[in-house]
């Protein structure tokens, strides 16, 4: 039984935080309990379903396959910096608009996903989102209007210039 | 259609914003002050005899400390049923890889989990029952006295004279794979007794059920018993059973007094929480030479696991499947026998299209075959012996009373929008150029929304069969709206609010619909087989006419006219004939709790209506699937897929080309990926996402073009159910296709690349 812990100071949504952790911890499970993200979900917690996909130094990552201590210094970012229920985002947005979610709780990882991959690729075609989202396992909606949200998402952020 | 958000109005949901935010507030992320966390020990074994149970210092609760708590045992009414009694804990023997049989609590989940290592458990293996050839033979192991669950037979009409004057007889047997629903959320549950209640929140689909189940095992009473449902990642069914983890958490909660969780990992849920389907269909068609259908005699035994299942049973699936299987087509004289039988494997429940979805696939691969004995395109077999629309309502020989069913106005719609001559032309040509196109076909119908006479009459008598609704106006003129069937991804915050809008007249953001709780809420049966937008759609309509009635007579009193001559616009009533003389509908509810002089209206603005349906309204459709088959992979495509449905009248176009696309989903991974895999000793495969495999949006076609025939039905509203035929119709749709690229039979799912080769060459 491990139980070392150890200081770690992370940069969580643009904030610096310092917790103490074991050294056996998860980061998805840090993020949830030792800081109230709970945004962050765990749907395998064997890297595969990509529920937990956070961003680390701007650069997706499965949240359950890192431990806390690795994101030591490091910066990241989870669902909870989009926008908020009064304000999303436009990927956001987007999501609600073409009903690209159902359950949700897949959702905030493919949200992650999605913010890296517009920035790194502004105008996909239809067949890179489809890649893109393939790193994602979703039960409920069947994947289309997700694709179609992506679609209108990567518009919206062209047409506005963020 | 109302624009402002009313039936029928594709709006945004209004439970997405915060669940976009990333607050959602789902099982495991709760947090109550003093919370432990709780962690199962598991059977490593499929069937053997618990020796000992040493905890070595560590306090792990078993069997023996949960002696007076009741066990998981539905009940039924009627023939053939063997029951099964479930202890939370396992009690003596254990029956399947995974069940639960001791319980350890730390003061984290690592903490509970090391410290689950530390137990030790003896056990003196028994003989496994992996299949249903071990279960069958007389002389095999028994996990219970007799491994049979259930038997039902019944018969139509006088199938033997059909069968010996039919000149063409098919025998055929379909065996479809056990599945799981594996919803991305996994069970987590969380059991707190606050000094008044046992609070428990799961994010079950039944709540009323699942109280009265925990009533019943740790003998409370009804209010002292809590279920609330927090937001729920999926649920298809799987979510609609008791489960041991339920119960022993609530036993903990009671015991100890402090809060105790437990979060299900994916391990846990792929081999603990329920499976689904595993079932062989023999089926025997008699027809003409022309194609006709002249009987049907079907046999289904289905592999269910090691117990009967809370409230369900292990009769649902080959039941359900039987009922279905002569489907939207005319036959005279049918008869099946059903047989439910254990073997030391998880046990089977409520997946997704349920019954429908074998009993489909059984028919709709049977119906191909007959196309092809009688030199017939499949659409024309199909449309030889579909019901004819003037025949409804139709009582089939199963039994069922069908309403309505427009399998032939969409099976003409389908092959129109996917013009089925170009694509069987389109077909050929690829054929001369080396490359297997196929197109698949299926039909079906689908009872939705069952009330209380379809679960008395298949004996299923822990599901009560009604739903229920209350409508309270708050003195603001805003309305709160409690429900008995919670939802696990369906939106019902947005299409029940949808419901009272219409009726009351009211913009979508004055309505909100509350979590299910059911010490607030009303009793129910809950959310599963496709019975919201009848069931409870037809309670919600009903509380909110209440309201409207009251709310007349309100607004009548303080305009001083007759309720009869108040009429409704957007948030006002008025006088007919006088749009002057009007109230706003925030007045109104005002009203009702600051009471104006005179005694003219009672206070208060609040109705509360249950609503038990007819035994059942159908649903139909045609599926169309075009796949092609690369036969050095074995690998299948699904290039296009088209769907034509009569699902009633709809609340939200939005929804339901998502709860559509999701079955659909659903269905090409039941057909092509997905298969509970447990080898000859009765030991799970398949226990994490890389051995289970989900569909991905690669294995999407491009597009799924959906139509929308038939009419409204006569339930309240207008609706009929619509969450589960994506998943009924889409196994059978790419199994036919594949049968029609390969042109060879496919009688067993899923077709993975190595099935597909196997198909093209068995000798290899």
């Amino acid at each position: 039984m491990s139980t070392r812990e150890r200081r770690i100071r992370i940069t969580v949504n643009g904030q610096p935080r310092e917790i103490e952790v074991e050294t056996r911890k998860t980061l998805a499970d840090a993020l949830r309990e030792d800081l109230g993200l709970t945004g962050t979900h765990l749907g395998c917690e064997h890297g595969v379903c990509g529920a937990c996909t956070v961003l680390l130094d701007g650069r997706p990552a499965r949240s359950c396959l890192l431990l806390a201590v690795q994101a030591d210094g490091h910066e990241v970012q989870t669902v909870e910096s989009l926008g908020t229920p009064e304000d999303l985002h436009p990927i956001q947005r987007a999501f609600t608009e073409h009903h690209a979610l159902q359950c949700g709780f897949c959702t905030p990882g493919i949200l992650m996903s999605t913010l890296w991959f517009l920035r790194e690729t502004p105008r996909p075609s239809r067949e890179e989102i489809r890649e893109m989202l393939s790193g994602h396992l979703c039960r409920c909606t069947g994947y289309l209007q997700i694709l179609d949200a992506i679609e209108a998402a990567s518009r919206s952020l062209a047409e506005s210039g963020t | 259609m109302n624009p402002d958000g009313g039936i029928g109005a594709a709006v945004p949901r209004r439970e997405d914003p915060r669940l976009l935010a990333g607050r959602g507030q789902y099982g495991s992320d709760l947090r109550l002050p003093r919370m432990l966390s709780a962690a199962f020990v598991r059977s490593p074994h499929p069937h053997a005899r618990i020796k000992a149970v040493r905890a070595r210092g560590i306090r792990a609760y078993t069997a023996v400390d949960l002696r007076d708590v009741g066990s998981i045992a539905p009940r039924w009414d009627g023939d053939g049923f063997r029951p099964t009694a479930q202890r939370p804990l396992a009690e003596g023997v254990v029956r399947y890889v995974g069940e639960p049989v001791a319980v350890v609590l730390g003061s984290s989940r690592y903490e509970a989990e090391d410290l689950a290592d530390r137990v030790e458990v003896e056990y003196e293996p028994l003989p496994p029952v992996p299949d249903l050839a071990t279960a069958l033979r007389p002389e095999g192991p028994r996990l219970h006295p007799d491994n049979i669950l259930y038997r039902a037979a019944f018969a139509h009409g006088d199938v033997d004279s059909a069968v010996r004057a039919a000149p063409i007889l098919l025998p055929v047997t379909i065996r479809s794979s056990r599945c799981t629903a594996a919803p991305l959320e996994g069970r987590a549950v969380t059991a707190w007794h606050d000094g008044r209640a046992l609070c428990v929140w799961t994010g079950t689909q039944v709540p009323s059920l699942i109280r009265t189940a925990l009533a019943r095992c740790l003998g409370l009473p009804h209010h002292a018993v809590r279920v609330l449902v927090p937001d729920t990642g999926g649920g298809f069914g799987q979510k609609m059973h008791l489960y041991p983890e339920e119960v022993v958490l609530s036993w903990l909660a009671v015991r100890l007094g402090v809060p105790v969780q437990w979060v299900e990992d994916r391990r846990e849920s792929l081999v603990a929480s329920t499976q689904a389907r595993e079932e062989e269909v023999e089926v025997l068609l008699a027809a003409r030479r022309d194609g006709t259908l002249l009987g049907l005699r079907a046999r289904i035994v289905a592999d269910v696991g090691a117990y009967h299942v809370f409230p369900t049973t292990a009769a649902l699936e080959p039941l359900g499947a039987a009922q279905i299987l002569p489907g939207p087509y005319r036959v005279d004289h049918y008869a099946y026998e059903v047989l439910a039988v254990a073997t030391t494997k998880a046990p089977t429940g409520a997946y997704r299209g349920v019954g429908m979805t074998v009993g489909v696939l059984a028919m709709e691969r049977a119906m191909d075959m007959l196309a092809e004995r009688c030199g017939l395109d499949p659409v024309d077999v199909r449309r030889r012996n579909l019901v004819p629309e003037s025949a409804f309502p139709y009582r089939q020989a199963s039994g069922l009373l069908y309403d309505a069913g427009a399998c032939q106005e969409a099976l003409d719609a389908v092959c129109r929008v996917a013009d089925y001559a170009g694509l069987r032309a389109a077909q050929r040509s690829a054929r001369s150029a080396g490359r297997r196109l196929g197109l698949g076909v299926a039909c079906y119908v689908e009872y939705t929304g069952l009330g209380s006479a379809t679960f008395r009459r298949r004996g299923m008598t822990e599901i009560p069969g009604h739903e229920a609704a209350s409508v309270r106006v708050d003195p603001d003129g805003t309305v709160r709206v409690a429900l008995s069937f919670p939802s696990q991804g369906q939106g019902h915050e947005t299409t029940m609010a949808q419901l009272v809008a219409d009726v009351l007249r009211l913009p979508l953001d004055r309505i909100a619909v509350e979590p299910v709780d059911t010490q607030s809420g009303p009793h129910g049966s809950g959310t599963f087989a496709s019975r919201s937008s009848v069931a409870g759609a037809g309670a919600v309509l009903a509380a909110a006419s209440r309201i409207r009635d009251r709310a007349a007579a309100i607004a009548g009193a303080l305009l001083e006219a007759s309720p009869q001559d108040i009429e409704w616009a957007t948030s006002r009533l008025f006088v007919r004939g006088a749009p002057s003389r009007s109230v706003a509908f925030q007045d109104v509810a005002e009203a009702a709790y600051r009471l104006p002089p005179g005694g003219a209206i009672a206070p208060g603005l609040e109705a509360v209506e249950y609503f038990d349906p007819p035994p059942a309204t159908f649903s139909s459709a045609a599926h169309l699937a075009v796949v092609e088959v690369d036969s050095e992979t074995g690998a299948v495509r699904v290039l296009a897929y088209y769907v034509a449905e009569d699902c009633g009248r709809l609340i939200n176009p939005l929804i339901v080309r998502g709860q559509l696309l999701g079955g659909i989903a659903q269905g090409i991974g039941e057909a092509l990926l997905e298969h509970v895999v447990y080898d000859e000793r009765a030991q799970p495969v398949t226990t994490t996402f890389m051995d289970y495999l989900l569909p991905l949006a690669t294995d999407m076609p491009p597009d799924v073009r959906e139509v929308h025939v038939g009419r409204p039905s006569d339930r309240p509203g207008g609706f009929r159910g619509m969450g589960e035929g994506g998943a009924i119709a889409a196994p059978a749709a790419i199994a036919n296709a594949v049968a029609d690229a390969l042109g060879v039979q496919v009688t067993r799912l899923p077709l993975r690349p190595e099935d597909v080769l196997h198909l093209l060459d068995p000798g290899a």
